[in-house]
Parts: C-alpha cells; sequence; structure tokens
C-alpha cells in the first residue's frame, strides 16, 4: 500500500478585501500527483514560490484541498474524524527552528508531541531519549534551546516530531536558515532515521546537493509537478532544472558542460567520483 | 546590550532549588515577598536579608549573574529613593528650594531601595531556579480551580511559558534591528521626546511584524504536533510532591511566621 | 583611500561568565575599489568583524584607521562614517518598514540630514543601481518576494551613497536563480558604481565566482587572506576549520591523483571546464602524432 498518494490536488488562496469581496486567486497546487511508498526518501524541489511548501501543509492536513483527494497512510484527508491519526502518523519540520520550539527546556519541548497525544509518563520519557539519541542531540537534553546552533535546533524539532512515533516526517526546507554545517548535520540525522529505523521521508528543499540521495524526486512549479524520477534522471535535464530557477550540484554542471563541449562524458553524473572515473576513463 | 537582562532566564546549576515542586517555590515567592512589605526594624530586615543569603546559596545561582538583573529596575531604584528622599517629613536635616531631607527620608529611601532589590532577587530566584514550563504548569495546577469559573487557566499558563521563551529571542531580533536600522543612519538616542518616538517606528514596525509571524508559524507548529487544547494532555513531568517539598513548605511557613512575630518583639531602642 | 584594522580585538559581556574573545588581533587593509569576500563558519566571527567596519560595536582594544583616520577619536562622526561604509544585514525583514519600498529606501539619506528632494533622487538611483523594478517601487515591502526584499534592503543602503558596501550573507534563503541574480547584481554595482564590495558568506562557490580576494577567517583569527586560487589551494587547512573549497577544486586535485595533468588552481567551474577540454585536446593531438 502507498503511504501517501495524492490525485489532481488542487489547492487556491483566495484573497479578499475588506468587504469579503474575492479580490484576486493564487492557484498554489494546480492538479498534483504524487505518489510515496512506506520507507522511501522522496524529495521534493522547487523554487521559492513554486507550490512546495503548499504541498507540504497538505500531508498532515495543516492545510485541507480544495479539489482531488488526498490519501496519507491508508485515510482520507478530506475526513475530519482522521485528521489527529493523521496528524500522528505524518509527522512535520519547518523551516524556521525558532518559530517551532516550544518548550524552554530541550528534554520539555521533544515531549511536547507525546503529551498531547496523551502517552503516560513513564512511556514519554522512553520515548524523549530515544528521539533525542536518535538525533544525536542526547547529551543537550537539559539546555535551554536559545543556547543551540541552528543545526541542533532542527535536530531537536526532528526528535519533537519522532516522539510521536510517525511513519513519516514531512521536512519543509528544514536547511534554508542554516549553514552548510548545520545543513549536513540536520539531513545526516534524517537520512540516518531513514535508513535505521525505516521511517518515510519527505525532504523539501531548493539545495540540489541534499536530494542525490533520494530514491524519488519531484520538482514543482506554478503549482504543478513538472518533472519526476530518480535523481539521476532529473539531474541529466540540466537545461530545463535552469528554466525551473533551479540548479543542479557543481560537478553535475561540469560533467554536463563537458558532454556540451564533445566530451563523451555519460549523462546524470551526480558525485565527484563518477566523475573523476569517467574522465579518467575517457583519458 | 539590552541582551544582558537576566530576569527571568533559567540557570541550570542543579541546585536542591531546582528540584523542588514549582508549587512549593511559587507559594515561597509570595511569603517572600508579602515578608518585604511586613518586616519592621532591624531584626526584620536581619532575617529578610538573612532569608535572600539562604535562597542565593542554595540556588548555586551566581550572585553576580543575579545581580545584573538590578540594573533592568535601576531607574525605577533611584527614583523611587529620590522620592523617598525628598517627600518624607520630619525632622529637616539639609533643606533646598521646596525640599527637605529628612532623617526619616533617608531611613524610608534605603528601606524602599532594599525591599525593591530584594523583591527582584528574591523573585528572579524562582525564575532562575524554575524551567518557565515547570513554572507555568506549577501555576496551572495551584490555580486549577479558577477553572470552574471559567478562567482558562491552562491557555493563560500555555501563553505565560510561550512569552517566556520567546522573550530572549526577541530581544535579540530588537538588538538587530536597532544595528540595521542605525547602519542607515537612524539615532534613537538624541532629541526631545516626540522625535525619539518617532524614532522608534523603524524598530518597532520590523519587530511587530517578526513577532507575528512567529506567532503564525509557531500556531502552525503546534497544531502540527496534535496540540488540541489542555483536554487529554499527559505530562512528562506531572507535578507530585515529595518529602523534601513538605520541609520546604514547612520551612516557608516558618519564616514568614518568623517575620509576623518579629513586627511584634519590641527592641529596646525601638520606642 | 582604504580601512586599516591595526591590532583589532573584541571581548563580548567582558568580565563576565560569558567572557568570548570574538575577535583576535585583527590587522587588515582593504583597498579602495577591491571586492572582498570574507569566508568563515558560524561564530568565526565574521558578523562581529563587519560591525566594527562602521563603527557598531566598538574593538576592546586596537584601532581602525578609514581613510587615514581614527574612527575612535571623539569628534570622529559616526553617522557619516555609517554612510560612508554601508553594511545591509543578513535578513531584510530586519530594516524594511515603512510603507512604501520607495519611502522605506528615502530614510538613509534623510537620516543623513539631505532634503525630500535630493532624499528621493538618491532613491531613484539606489533602486536602480540594485535591479528592483520599477513597479514594485511604490509597493508595501511586506508584499515583496525574498528576492525583490533583498534588493530593496540594498537599495536601503545604496542610497546613502556609501564608498563601501557591506552585504552580510545576502543569498541566504533566496532559492538558486535568485542567488545568481542578487551575486550577478552585486557584481554589476562594483563594476558600474566604483566602490568596494565586501562579502560576507558561508558558500565558497558564490564567492569563488564573483570576489578577488577571500579573507577566511576562524575563531575571531584572519587564518588566510589572499586570492581565490591562493586560498583554495589550501584546501585541507580550511577543512580543520570546517569549511570547503569549491567541488572543482577538490575534483582537480583527484584527476591529478589519478594521472592526469589537471591545473589543481582551478576554482570555478569555468575554470575547471577549459582545463579539462584542453588537456583533452592535447591529448588528441598527441595520439594523432603517434
Amino acid at each position: 500500500m502507498k503511504f501517501i498518494e495524492a490525485r489532481k490536488l488542487l489547492f487556491e488562496y483566495i484573497r479578499r478585501d475588506e468587504e469579503g469581496n474575492v479580490e484576486g486567486i493564487l492557484t498554489a497546487l494546480d492538479g498534483v500527483d504524487l505518489d510515496v511508498e512506506p520507507g522511501e526518501f522522496v524529495a521534493i524541489l522547487g523554487h521559492n514560490g513554486s507550490g512546495k511548501s503548499t504541498l507540504a501543509k497538505h500531508f498532515n492536513v495543516l492545510l485541507k484541498a480544495g479539489g482531488g483527494t488526498l490519501w496519507v497512510d491508508g485515510k482520507d484527508t478530506q475526513d475530519g474524524d482522521c485528521l489527529w491519526d493523521i496528524r500522528k502518523s505524518a509527522g512535520m519540520v519547518f523551516q524556521n527552528p525558532d518559530n517551532q520550539i516550544i518548550a524552554g527546556v530541550v528534554e520539555e519541548d521533544v515531549a511536547f508531541g507525546p503529551e498531547n497525544i496523551g502517552v503516560p509518563t513513564d512511556e514519554i520519557w522512553k520515548r524523549v531519549e530515544q528521539s533525542l539519541k536518535a538525533v544525536g542531540m542526547l547529551q543537550y537534553r537539559g539546555h535551554s534551546p536559545n543556547k543551540l546552533s541552528g543545526g541542533q535546533k532542527q535536530r531537536v524539532a526532528i526528535a519533537g516530531v519522532m516522539a510521536m512515533e510517525p511513519k513519516c516526517i514531512v521536512l519543509d526546507e528544514p536547511t534554508a536558515m542554516l549553514d552548510p554545517n548545520g545543513r549536513k548535520e540536520v539531513l545526516d540525522a534524517v537520512e540516518a532515521l531513514n535508513q535505521k529505523k525505516g521511517v518515510t521521508v519527505i525532504w523539501i528543499t531548493h539545495y540540489m546537493e541534499e536530494v542525490v540521495r533520494a530514491d524519488k524526486v519531484y520538482v514543482m512549479d506554478q503549482g504543478k509537478v513538472v518533472m519526476q524520477g530518480k535523481p539521476r534522471e532529473i539531474f541529466s535535464q540540466v537545461e530545463k532544472l535552469k528554466s525551473y530557477r533551479l540548479d543542479v550540484p557543481q560537478v553535475t554542471l561540469l560533467a554536463y558542460e563537458l558532454r556540451q563541449a564533445g566530451l563523451a562524458v555519460p549523462e546524470g553524473i551526480l558525485t565527484r567520483q563518477e566523475l573523476v572515473e569517467a574522465l579518467c576513463q575517457l583519458y | 546590550m539590552i541582551r544582558d537582562i537576566t530576569i527571568g532566564q533559567y540557570y541550570p546549576s542543579g541546585s536542591i532549588l531546582h528540584r523542588l515542586d514549582p508549587r512549593v517555590k511559587l507559594m515561597g515567592t509570595l511569603a517572600y515577598v508579602l515578608s518585604l512589605f511586613m518586616f519592621r526594624g532591624i531584626v526584620g530586615f536581619a532575617a529578610a536579608t538573612l532569608g535572600l543569603i539562604a535562597l542565593v546559596k542554595l540556588s548555586k545561582v551566581p550572585f553576580g549573574y543575579m545581580v545584573k538583573g538590578l540594573k533592568a529596575i535601576m531607574v525605577v531604584l533611584v527614583i523611587t529613593a529620590i522620592f523617598n528622599l525628598l517627600l518624607t517629613p520630619g525632622e529637616p536635616l539639609v533643606s533646598f528650594w521646596a525640599f527637605r531631607v529628612t532623617q526619616e527620608g533617608i531611613k524610608n529611601a534605603g528601606f524602599m531601595v532594599v525591599r525593591l532589590s530584594y523583591l527582584v532577587l528574591g523573585s528572579s530566584v524562582l525564575t532562575l531556579t524554575t524551567t518557565p514550563n515547570q513554572l507555568t504548569d506549577g501555576m496551572e495546577k495551584s490555580l486549577r480551580p479558577l477553572n470552574k469559573i471559567g478562567v482558562p487557566v491552562h491557555e493563560v499558563s500555555m501563553i505565560m511559558s510561550i512569552a517566556l521563551r520567546f522573550i530572549p529571542i526577541l530581544i535579540e531580533e530588537t538588538d538587530k534591528i536597532m544595528k540595521a536600522q542605525l547602519a542607515r543612519g537612524a539615532d534613537f538616542e538624541s532629541g526631545n521626546l516626540v522625535k525619539r518616538i518617532r524614532a522608534m517606528i523603524p524598530l518597532l514596525v520590523p519587530l511587530f511584524i517578526s513577532a507575528f509571524r512567529r506567532a503564525n508559524d509557531l500556531a502552525l507548529a503546534m497544531e502540527a504536533r496534535c496540540y488540541n487544547g489542555g483536554e487529554g494532555r499527559t505530562k512528562m513531568k506531572p507535578l507530585i510532591y515529595g518529602k523534601r517539598d513538605m520541609v520546604a513548605y514547612l520551612v516557608e511557613a516558618g519564616y514568614f511566621a518568623g517575620i509576623i512575630l518579629l513586627r511584634r518583639v519590641a527592641l529596646p531602642w525601638q520606642g | 583611500m582604504s580601512i586599516i584594522l591595526d591590532k583589532v580585538n573584541y571581548v563580548y559581556s567582558e568580565k563576565t561568565a560569558y567572557e568570548a574573545q570574538a575577535l583576535k588581533d585583527i590587522n587588515l587593509q582593504i583597498k579602495d575599489g577591491e571586492f572582498i569576500g570574507i569566508i568563515g563558519h558560524t561564530g568565526s566571527g565574521k558578523s562581529t568583524l563587519i560591525q566594527h567596519l562602521n563603527g557598531l560595536l566598538r574593538a576592546s582594544s586596537g584601532g581602525i584607521y578609514y581613510n587615514g583616520r581614527d574612527i575612535y577619536e571623539d569628534d570622529y562622526d559616526k553617522k557619516q562614517l555609517r554612510s560612508k561604509v554601508g553594511l545591509v544585514f543578513q535578513y531584510p525583514e530586519h530594516q524594511l518598514f515603512d510603507a512604501t519600498i520607495f519611502s522605506d529606501v528615502c530614510f538613509g539619506p534623510r537620516n543623513l540630514g539631505l532634503s525630500r528632494k535630493d532624499a528621493e533622487l538618491r532613491a531613484f538611483s539606489a533602486l536602480r543601481s540594485a535591479g528592483l523594478p520599477e513597479k514594485y517601487w511604490y509597493r508595501s515591502p511586506f508584499e515583496l518576494s525574498g528576492g525583490q526584499k533583498r534588493r530593496a534592503a540594498i537599495a536601503g543602503v545604496l542610497a546613502m551613497r556609501p564608498e563601501v558596501l557591506i552585504l552580510d550573507e545576502p543569498t541566504a534563503g533566496l532559492d538558486p536563480k535568485g542567488r545568481d541574480e542578487i551575486l550577478g547584481q552585486v557584481a554589476a554595482m562594483h563594476h558600474e558604481l566604483n566602490i568596494t564590495v565586501i562579502l560576507v558568506s558561508h558558500s565558497m562557490e558564490d564567492v569563488a565566482n564573483y570576489v578577488g580576494r577571500i579573507i577566511v577567517l576562524g575563531q575571531g583569527s584572519v587564518l588566510m587572506d589572499g586570492t581565490p586560487r591562493e586560498v583554495f589551494s589550501q584546501y585541507q587547512e580550511l577543512e580543520k576549520v570546517g569549511l570547503a573549497a569549491p567541488q572543482v577544486t577538490y575534483l582537480m586535485h583527484e584527476l591529478r591523483e589519478h594521472g592526469i595533468p589537471a591545473d589543481v588552481e582551478a576554482t570555478t567551474l569555468q575554470e575547471a571546464k577549459g582545463c579539462i577540454l584542453q588537456l583533452f585536446a592535447e591529448r588528441r593531438k598527441n595520439r594523432d602524432r603517434e
């Protein structure tokens, strides 16, 4: 069974003036089809304003679709009775690390989710410990979040979601406000959760380097899915990506340009090692 | 700069005060604050001082760190002192214009400054040793009876704990906005009152917009983590009284009774 | 005409438990018209350093000289300094406040005591230099996209006609196209307005493409100072302080390890591409000769 199945998903932001008359309609999602299998690492790429964050907010029903269907973990998101079940099985991490930490102490923040869903006290302690350990933040359990780095705060936020034992984590541009070290920290932590604990991951970003190891990539533009496939298939279409305000990792771009200049480098090079090997063979 | 404000900032030192039930600490703070306005004479003053020293020592928070909190209320202290100094009737020592500095004035000014300083220091022990969450948990539980008369106790305490968490963030943000405007030649320090208030606009607008955005984000994040009001919530750290909490209550009661008794003790040199 | 830093030290929260030395013995000379990248990871002191250049922070010890004058002299006009050394902070949201972009950009020149008309003239040219299309000028700053806000913020500083423009992480949060557009605009401003530009960044790839000189900061000290080629050739040193050279630099080194005589000093994609193509062309020529 698919974990997430979206068909012809539609969402519109309607702007009204003071009297409530419609001033303008912005179609943020325009017929999105998307499938996520359990245990997959799926990346959603798109420039700012492409609709990727709007889509993310549908996965745990922070927004409700204006049309089409969306099933999460076998439940219909339009069914109001399933709301809390869906939010339990698809957790969400947001962009700004400061604006999603609620408590003044790391471990108390991680406990916030489990407390909300009525987990017994002993069990909360167990879960808090396990989730902080899973993201490598256990030694900071007694700290104030204000003294942590951006990458550390994001890992606390991830632990907070993990403590609710979801089957899936949706991360909406979790690295946009971080420096390169923080970005790597967070990506490593999430990849570990995906591989070791089998958590389904939906990773939303515009940094191309981060999706090289994804199982599947969706590219969005103007509320539509415009490309989908394995990273290698996506990255071989450099010109097309550029037309969607995206780019490719530097090594991929170099390989592409060398190919354009007539060198027989294979398509869709993703890593430095691959390019070195290809060039050595040709030389 | 403004980042130096320490009132309300939790200081983890793992002392015995940190481990006490927040309800005990709330009650204790209340008792201490009341005692500051009830003590009389030098003996009462000594008792209050001893009480404060004991609290500071027990909290294991560096005294210097605590005193920094006083800086924020320096203006209030100075104004109080001046008013008491100049406006207390009695035996004049010095007089100029319409003012007379009296012996009683000096005494009153001294006591008021001490009282206010003790008040801030004493209550900062509470916030320094209690996490905002524990604090609001304590309030929520102590005030629960008010729920019956329609006071949304859980919601109010949630709002308070979030406010406490965001105070340092917003202070830091204010600092950044100030610098960004200073870099464009803004002047927050000179000019008359009207000019100064006008100068605050470029600071306040970005600050409010940011605060609203944060509030919006936070509401979304709480909803995503299944927050649905106080109903059906469990606690990671439920409040259960232990033996040491009972002992602490006894100590508090003893201290408060002592202060009241000392009011009645007329020492030989006090008429 | 230049900025000189002489043994600048800065200590945060001096004489408290949180005391920390943010800058250690910084000696630098920034000449007129340079395009400089300052690189360092979070906490390396780069934000602290740039706030010294326009006098927002005062060094605990050492001296800073702008065009030969000591900025710590008592009668030195700090406001004047801040207009000459323009600093654009990371988040445009921290500075945009007025009802329209245009009036917001006028804020700086008005603070310098210019008449409304002169301020508006400056705002026009600043908005144009920052590349913000005219249709946005009279809109509220809060309706703009991230990239446009950034341009509005840059214009707000440019309108003071600075001689030195410092940009703190101007590409943070922008998508790849937005990033290229802003950096391209900054490079154009450097060229057209003939000003000194200092770009603070943690992206090596960004910086390598544009600047002529890189200053690497680590734990409050200047670790390296030189052309991108010089700095990136010490990529092992960079890694020790949590930084890295651009991907192509690594690639060229690895090619060399595999026996291909690649130019290990290539720092940009175009340099690497040129070098590799040339190598393959020579190789083919040699083979044909045999």
